[in-house]
């Protein structure tokens, strides 16, 4: 999902406020959430987003909730950078669901929470700290020209006297709007830009920070929940006579997702589960095979699909072309496997239903709790939490539903815990896909068309038959390719899919840039120089390839049995080009050193673009050498983190992430360090070893 | 059920659960320790991570049965104040990303350093693969790790 680019230009950006306890409240109308919908802009509520008290501290209300992304350090230092106040006097929390936060997608999800809030925080900041300022100057009896804001204080700037931004809000919250303040240029940055460590890090290191699975409330039950394994599969009949007589277990209820054990502990609950008796109406889906749907997806891929793009004359030019080359890729399924499992907990009344979970898109989670609990909107109330990883499964709400239908039949507020089986067999999944991709290249081996068709379950919905994301990086190739033409197909298969961190990027850069490099060997060029060339357009792009390549010691000469590989990738609005230094050794692939560059724009906290780089990295690399999920009579084989193993540390290689210094617009981070890996470490693979890794996981 | 008496953070507990009740839920569900963190239930993850007797033990497969009469460090004991020198270093690196494994990689890390002052990178591997982390720290995790034993060496230094 690419974001829109930020647009503000409704002049009741900013409402203030007076709080009744004497503070200066703001609050400010994003224009990304009423302009995705088409809706009328929300009404702006004073109290929306920053109240500075009259007890000095500044409560900044987080919109983005924090998944391990760095959005609540990233957007407090957008509102300080203008503010001027210190650091430490800001508190920040998680918002409630209200339409002013995002509407229905409140949340965080397509790498948009620093770029979406880089303008409205610091315009919000800018005028706060002038409404500050001539509060203070009117106490001092000068003009706001000879006052300044600083570390939290307004300074008259003859006398030295100072008054700090708690004495003087509830003066600031009688003024007016000041329309136009202007905003620092990007020289006179003090916070953005610099490495500020995240706010969360003591709260972390102490085992301290409040996350779903953490939360309870007075006479709390804890629940398991059993749900059929086959996809699309239902309760046909249970027996929960062995359950019921387990120690600590209170109650067995069957809800439409499944049937759920409801105990005293979260021990008693999983056993009252293991010894429950359940007999499945499987459906129709009891025989899907990842065979079979590899072998329909390879059909699919045989036949023409929807027209995704068509630039050109690509028929003709491959008719014409010296050299054709052809080459075939998959990509399989793949769970999320955040580090926390699913949870919520759920107190329901006939009048009110609350919700404490960690959640990507606390607006979903707000709606799954309506329709479950059938209580009207403003009933139903989400408290965000931490959340122990998301990687785009924390968007859905099908947790909260479950959990909602627990509490609703419970009638004492519930926790329910999904376990890490729940959690690899009843994701949402990254879809599988298979890729034809066919070149012409010229007598000179440049490439003069790109063609091929994808398969690939859609599930951000179709446009003239076409999934934007399944076709991203293969309809629209970065290199100066002068015929195009490229064909999708949505399959039709009952296994739910869902965002994963990159999303369409995690398997078509995959994809993409092998073939470029299948194009590069066919042309017998330097895969570096070949990209180059067909970058020359595109500079951002260019710019990252050309430093990666000084930074890694491109065609210099690397330890006995080490090679390079290289990949790039434009996504979320940032460019990134990464080389994986690997070697092969007794028949095992190590990757021992991966040289990042990423042009994101203004960097806002450089500390936090160098995390979301590595961790993006270190999430591809897991999935390239041995992420798969399994389809097997209907059901996913793979049980838990033997057989769905993410990279460990003693695989880690050295990341060097390097930052192109730029001012333009803050773009994504959070994924793009996830797409580029894979390829790159095969392309490196074939270099070492004269094999075109077609297929992932990698298998040599 | 049966009643099982143990030391956790240096305080006698004696709890009433079913014995096989693995150490990680006794911990989290009935004595309201919830910096311990569920994972996997199978010792894979190490996102359960405690010190039992000053050894890292995966709490999530360990019955509470077998604990009696012992000691058990979670991360709320490993310092009063997040100030033990594994979590200082941890701050300085400003490893945690969601942070949800890092209890368990912050104990882990404690015994290996309490047992090996100065770890090679191989001791690190060999200590720490046990401990999954999906947000992918593991770089900072390791110079984190080098870093508080600098900090232990000084430490020694100053009290010698």
């Amino acid at each position: 999902m690419t974001g829109r680019p930020i647009r503000i230009d409704r002049r009741d950006f900013l409402k203030t406020g007076a709080a009744a306890t004497g503070g200066l409240l703001l609050g400010f109308g994003f224009d990304d959430a009423s302009a995705q919908f088409g809706g009328p802009p929300p009404p702006i509520t004073p109290d929306a987003f920053v109240h500075i008290g009259s007890d000095n501290v500044v409560t900044l209300i987080v919109h983005k909730p924090e998944n391990g992304q760095g959005a609540e350090t990233a957007i407090a230092m957008l509102l300080a950078e203008e503010l001027e106040c210190d650091w430490n006097q800001i508190r920040t929390e998680f918002a409630p669901i209200a339409p002013i936060y995002g509407g229905p997608l409140q949340g965080t999800f397509g790498s948009m929470g620093v770029r979406t809030s880089f303008e409205p925080m610091r315009r919000t900041g800018a005028a706060a700290r002038e409404m500050l300022v001539q509060a203070g100057a009117a106490r001092f009896g000068v003009e706001p020209a000879a006052c300044r804001a600083e570390n939290g204080a307004v300074v008259n700037g003859a006398s030295g006297e100072r008054l700090s931004f708690g004495e003087l809000a509830a003066d600031a919250a009688q003024l007016p709007v000041p329309e136009g303040v202007p905003l620092k240029a990007a020289s006179e940055f003090r916070l953005i830009g610099k490495p500020v460590p995240r706010r969360d890090t003591a709260l972390k290191v102490a085992g301290k920070a409040t996350y779903g699975i953490d939360f309870v409330r007075p006479n709390m039950v804890y629940a398991s929940l059993v749900r059929c394994p086959v996809f699309g599969g239902k309760v046909a009949s249970f027996d929960a006579t062995r359950a019921r007589g387990m120690p600590g277990v209170k109650d067995v209820i069957e809800i439409p997702q499944g049937v759920a054990v409801i105990a005293d502990t979260t021990w008693a609950a999983m056993e009252g589960r293991r010894v429950l008796d359940v007999s499945w109406d499987e459906g129709e889906h009891a025989d899907l095979s990842s065979a079979a749907i590899h072998a329909h997806l390879g059909a699919l891929i045989d036949e023409p699909g929807a027209v995704a793009s068509d630039v050109g004359a690509a028929d003709a030019a491959l008719e014409t072309a010296a050299t054709r080359v052809e080459a075939d890729y998959d990509a399989p399924y793949l769970a999320h496997a955040p580090m926390e499992p699913f949870n919520a907990v759920a107190e329901v009344t006939d009048t009110r239903c609350d919700v404490w979970t960690g959640t990507q898109i606390p607006g979903l989670a707000h709606s799954s709790a309506v329709e479950a609990s059938g209580l009207a909107a403003d009933q139903v109330r989400i408290h965000t939490l931490y959340m122990g990883g998301g990687f785009g499964s924390r968007g859905g709400g099908s947790w909260v539903a479950e959990t909602v239908e627990i509490a609703k039949r419970a009638g004492v507020p519930v926790k329910l815990l999904w376990s890490r089986e729940d959690d690899l067999q009843h994701d949402r999944y990254r879809p599988a896909s298979r890729v034809r991709l066919e070149a012409g290249l010229d007598g000179e081996g440049w490439p003069v068309a790109w063609t091929g068709r994808a398969a690939c379950s859609s599930f951000a919905g179709l446009r003239n038959g076409v999934d934007r994301e399944g076709v991203a990086d293969l309809a629209d190739p970065h290199y100066a390719i002068a015929n195009v033409h490229f064909e999708y197909h949505e399959p039709g298969l009952p296994i739910p899919t869902n965002y994963w961190r990159s999303v369409g990027h995690s398997q078509n850069t995959f994809f993409a840039e092998s073939f470029i490099d299948e194009l590069a060997a066919e042309a017998g060029r330097d895969p570096v120089e070949y990209r180059r060339r067909l970058l020359a357009d595109n500079p951002r792009l260019l710019h990252v390839l050309d430093l990666a390549a000084e930074q890694a010691g491109w065609g210099a000469a690397l330890p006995a049995g080490h090679f390079h590989g290289v990949a790039v990738t434009y996504c979320f609005g940032s460019y990134n080009a990464q080389i994986a230094e690997v070697s092969v050794e007794s028949g095992r692939v190590r990757v021992h050193r991966v040289t990042c560059v990423v042009d994101c724009g203004t960097a806002v906290n450089p500390a936090g673009v160098v995390q979301q780089m590595q961790g993006g990295i270190v999430y591809g690399l897991s999935a390239a050498l041995r992420g798969r999920i399994t389809i097997d009579r209907g059901r996913v084989v793979e049980t838990n983190f033997h057989q769905y193993e993410p990279l460990r540390i003693d695989e880690m290689p050295v990341v060097d992430v390097h930052i192109v210094p730029s001012d333009a617009p803050p773009a994504g981070i959070g994924e793009v360090g996830t797409p580029a890996i894979a390829p790159a470490v095969t392309n490196a693979l074939y270099r070492a070893t004269g094999k075109r890794i077609r297929s992932l996981p990698i298998s040599l | 059920m049966a009643s099982i008496t143990f030391v956790v953070n240096g305080q006698e507990e004696t709890v009433d659960v079913v014995p096989e009740t693995p150490l990680l839920w006794v911990l989290r569900d009935t004595l309201a320790l919830t910096g311990t963190k569920f994972g996997c239930g199978l010792a894979q993850c190490g996102a359960c991570t405690v010190h039992v007797d000053g050894v890292p033990t995966r709490s999530c497969v360990t019955q509470v049965a077998n604990i009696a009469g012992r000691s058990v460090t979670t991360i709320e004991g490993l310092s009063p104040d997040g100030s033990h020198p594994v979590q200082r270093a941890w701050a300085e690196a400003d490893v945690p990303q969601c942070g949800y494994c890092q209890s368990g990689q912050i104990m882990s890390a404690a015994a290996l350093l309490a047992s090996n002052p100065e770890p090679t990178d191989a001791d690190i591997d060999t200590a720490m693969r046990g401990n999954i982390c999906r947000c992918g720290t593991y770089q900072p995790i390791r110079a984190a790790i080098h870093e508080a034993a600098r900090k232990l060496a000084g430490a020694d230094t100053e009290d010698a």
